[in-house]
């Protein structure tokens, strides 16, 4: 009688088996290692036993998570969701586990199951409660999520009053009130001041989202309106799913559902494994990407002292592939997260992947969590993309992680190529940036903010057997889209004077990378606006592949005090179209004299100020390229020519292509001459090069010496701190005497973080989720 | 679903129909590819040796034909290393590491800044084919990036005999 009722002690029992979410889930995971299966599943009772009714469910299901994104998306505003499909849908079961995605930005399959994950790990079910009707909305990049601007509405699924699941919608938002306007900004330099932070918290009740939810949200952002509309894009989406999920137990019975729910993450798992076994080869395979962190640039101006210096952020990754077709990504030697807003959670590293791998490994809709558990990661503690610090900034982690996969991507590509799967090679991916953001008055004369999501359609990389494509797609959303010049126009105070290929930005090769694109924006309307760059401008994040050059790199051009105004009003000549050649720039003639032009490959900047008529080039980058470029064809590159996706001096230079221009600027290549100066230029690359050991011994003295740029020095000072496995495997390949060291206090630069760090798990009462080994 | 040598040959070449293109993309791999493509290479190349291994559109491990020991090898028949080396220590380098070297294959702003990254092209050091190119930091070890497991590759993913290896 005087005992303490389940409700007393917190104990909500929702599964209705006596056990927590927390027991429900520690007994998978046994179950999981135990065997090597998902759950203990050997075998498939229900798929094996019903494979129609179970093939049956699979659609019904993945059918209706695509149609509820398709349809939700509607009702939102952003072009960011609406345009380009920014969002997607996810259905869990009871744990968290994946059980099936929507299309779209489908990182967010672990990203949101992070979060369930965190809830049952933290006793969500004893405080707040976890209820029929709830809402819980998350974007705390400190336990998952990718970057603050992907909100995630999370909804629990009862079924008889017992949780059967969860289904998950985000949507990637405009603007998250950070320290400076749009969604993925670099003012700021630590999570205090990245914007909105949302851990999990219960936002609604009785399928209602709660006032004080509604009233803080709305005012802690710069666009209300946009946001208020993906929310409610996110829940509509979520109710649908949960409608749906009834019906389908309605008509084929909670046990079918359940027995699916798990049976299908353990075909996920199966799956992955034998398309390993079917595409690739067994082995090691050891590749690399960089990217510049410039910020001791006058154009970046931040709150802090300890952020003002140029690094590079390093992502050595170790590929191998076993012979039973499980495989293992070892990040070790990556260099440390820093102060800035380009860190990753392990897990935006870890369910990252698969946005990615379901266009190449698994093209497959049977997107779950059986790749995940099919998959052993490696991301050592402290590294940018498993931070030890509380403090870490994450608004843009896809500076980076873009850059991390395609060492994965290459890895992959080297396979398919070895055994003969040519269609399926993909060189890399470009660095889907520039972003234009920014934000001020619009020309409602509302405070407004922008993220022209143009990048979403950058050149892709080249294949083995045929060219990348030109500004179609991004890494991080296969159903990428650049949008239409229209809608933009009527999101943005900004006119398109221009929407062109951007020449010479696909990496050379036998096949060439895609091509990126360019957009010349002239503010207009507008009052108090600023804006600002943020890409890959003097490093690029990707290489190309067997010969194929990587692509270009990024730039910027602004321009202000044009004159355009004046010139428009006498009908002067203007700058319109592509910044066709940068080295022989011509905007700058049909601008005053006296503008003030920035053209520079700082391409991270923080907010600055732009009038009216000011200029903005949105370069858009393009992809790597495949094979020694003197193997393409003179077809291929006298189209190039003609297409202006190649300027004539580089068709010389870099493809040995000999070439006439007629009088109406027609290019034709002479084949026989072409292979004459191919045969030449095979003699002059000869004459040039060194016998790689000849140049070992020159490099090895420049690092006796001590002879690099600071960032180069920084960036292998922080990775030697975190691994001495990597500063072992280093100074025996440049065989350093034993007492060389490198060390971050030695290179006159600021080392706030370097020593003294904190982890969230430190703070009382948090029992973090670690799904990676570290 | 198997394709024709035609249909492989064609593909090696970059000239296969889009139609079948497609097919290879969506559908289940063909598991006699490996085969149909070693023997359309085997049978364009210039040397006597048994291709093992594609390793790049010009670069193989074979058996060779004399001491049957598996060698890296360029198709022009110039012989890097032992397999198990990593083929660039053996070939000739030519660094991209100034802005002149840059702005000689990108325009000006297009190319990295060399003090952030340069470019790494490794070439045969007998018929200049360009095999690779890196795009590191400098001071960057020069990197192995791939290590084959063969023998596990031949028996227990594909099937076939594993070719005679001299020590």
């Amino acid at each position: 009688m005087n005992m303490l009722s389940n409700k007393e002690t917190g104990f909500a029992d929702l599964l209705k088996n006596g056990q927590t979410l927390k027991q429900f889930r520690d007994g998978i995971i046994e179950r999981t290692e135990a065997t090597g299966c998902y759950n203990g599943l050997e075998t498939l009772a229900f798929r094996d036993a019903d494979p129609i009714g179970y093939e049956k469910l699979f659609s019904k299901l993945r059918g209706g998570l695509v149609h509820a994104r398709e349809t939700a998306k509607k009702i939102a505003a952003s072009p960011i969701v609406e345009q380009e499909g920014e969002l997607c849908f996810t259905l869990y079961n009871a744990v968290g586990d994946c059980v099936l995605t929507s299309t779209g930005i489908i990182i967010h399959v672990g990203t949101m199951g992070a979060a369930i994950k965190y809830m049952i790990e933290n006793n969500w079910e004893a405080n707040p409660g976890i209820n029929p009707g709830d809402m819980f909305t998350n974007n705390d990049c400190s336990i998952g999520n990718v970057h603050p601007c992907d909100i995630a509405t999370i909804v629990p699924i009862f079924w008889d009053g017992r949780l059967i699941g969860w289904v998950g919608g985000v949507t990637h938002v405009i603007d998250t009130g950070s320290v400076t306007p749009g969604s993925m900004s670099t003012g700021q330099t630590q999570r205090f001041g990245d914007g909105y932070m949302i851990t999990c918290r219960k936002t609604g009740i009785n399928d209602q989202p709660l006032r004080d939810w509604l009233h803080e949200s709305q005012r802690s952002v710069r666009t209300p309106k946009y946001w208020i509309l993906d929310e409610k894009t996110r829940i509509a989406g979520c109710h649908m799913i949960r409608e749906l999920v009834e019906e389908v137990i309605r008509a084929d019975g909670i046990e079918a559902y359940e027995k699916f729910a798990y049976e299908v993450i353990e075909e996920g798992r199966r799956g992955l494994q034998s398309r390993i076994k079917a595409m690739t080869l067994p082995g090691k395979y050891r590749k690399v990407a960089f990217v510049d962190v410039p910020y001791k640039h006058d154009d970046v101006q931040v709150s802090n002292a300890f952020a003002k210096l140029d690094s590079i952020m390093h992502s050595p990754c170790e590929m191998t592939i076993k012979s039973d077709g499980k495989w293992r990504l070892d990040f070790e030697g990556a260099s440390r997260w820093g102060w800035h807003t380009f860190n990753a959670h392990q897990v935006a590293f870890t369910s990252g992947i698969w946005v990615m791998m379901c266009q190449t490994l698994v093209p497959t809709q049977r997107i779950n969590d059986g790749a995940y558990f099919a998959t052993e990661f490696r991301l050592p503690k402290g590294t940018w993309c498993n931070p030890d610090d509380r403090r870490t900034g994450h608004a843009y982690a896809w500076h980076f992680l873009v850059s991390g996969w395609a060492a994965l991507w290459r890895g992959l590509s080297q396979a398919y190529f070895s055994r003969g799967y040519l269609e399926e090679v993909n060189a890399g991916n470009a660095n889907t940036s520039n972003w234009l953001q920014g934000g001020g008055i619009n020309q409602d004369g509302e405070i407004h903010a922008v993220n022209s999501f143009e990048a979403s359609s950058c050149g892709t990389g080249a294949c083995a057997i045929k060219d990348g494509l030109n500004h179609a797609a991004a890494i991080w959303n296969p159903e990428g889209d650049m949008g239409d010049i229209e809608i933009w126009e009527m999101a943005e105070p900004l006119l398109y004077l221009g929407r062109n290929v951007k020449a010479n930005s696909g990496g050379y090769g036998k096949y060439r990378g895609g091509c990126g694109f360019e957009t010349l924006r002239m503010v207009w309307n507008a009052q108090d606006w600023t804006m600002f760059f943020m890409g890959n401008g003097f490093m690029n994040s990707d290489w190309g592949m067997m010969g194929g050059y990587p692509s270009a790199t990024g730039y910027r051009f602004e321009a202000h005090k044009t004159g355009l105004e004046h010139r428009i009003a006498i009908g002067d000549s203007l700058p319109l179209g592509g910044d066709i050649d940068p080295s022989r720039p011509d905007y700058e003639r049909h601008i005053d004299a006296t503008a003030v032009v920035k053209r520079d490959n700082q391409c991270i900047t923080t907010e600055d100020c732009y009038d009216n008529h000011d200029l903005y080039l949105n370069y858009l980058r393009g992809g790597p390229g495949f094979g020694d470029p003197i193997d393409r064809e003179p077809k291929a590159i006298e189209h190039d020519l003609n297409q202006k996706f190649l300027l004539p001096e580089y068709a010389q230079k870099v493809y040995g292509a000999v070439f006439t221009r007629d009088a109406q600027g027609f290019y034709t290549v002479d084949a026989a001459s072409t292979q004459a100066r191919r045969a030449e230029m095979r003699k002059e690359r000869l004459a040039r090069a060194v016998p790689t050991r000849v140049w070992m011994k020159e490099e090895r003295d420049r690092i006796l010496n001590k002879h690099a740029s600071v960032q180069v020095q920084h960036m292998f000072a922080t990775s030697f701190a975190l691994s001495e496995k990597f500063t072992r495997q280093f100074k025996a390949f440049w065989d350093l005497p034993a007492d060389w060291e490198l060390n971050e206090s030695d290179l006159n630069v600021p080392t706030y973080g370097s020593k003294h760090r904190m982890d969230l798990s430190l703070l009382p009462d948090v029992t973090t989720v670690v799904q990676v080994e570290e | 679903m198997t394709y024709t040598n035609e249909q492989v040959a064609n593909l090696i070449d970059g000239k296969l129909d889009w139609e079948t293109t497609f097919r290879m993309l969506s559908m289940p791999k063909d598991g006699s590819r490996f085969e149909q493509y070693l023997a359309a290479l085997q049978s364009r190349v210039g040397f006597k040796d048994r291709i093992v291994l594609p390793l790049g559109p010009h670069l193989y491990i074979v058996q060779s034909a004399k001491s049957k020991q598996w060698k890296t090898i360029c198709d022009c028949g110039h012989e890097f290393c032992d397999y198990r080396e990593n083929w660039k220590l053996h070939a000739a380098i030519h660094v991209r590491d100034t802005e002149e070297a840059m702005t000689e294959v990108y325009p000006k702003l297009m190319a990295p800044d060399t003090q952030w990254q340069v470019y790494r092209e490794y070439l045969c050091p007998s018929c200049g084919t360009l095999h690779d190119v890196e795009a590191p930091t400098p001071w960057y070890p020069v990197i192995h990036d791939f290590e084959p497991d063969i023998e596990a590759f031949y028996q227990e993913w594909v099937g076939l005999p594993v070719p005679e290896k001299a020590a």
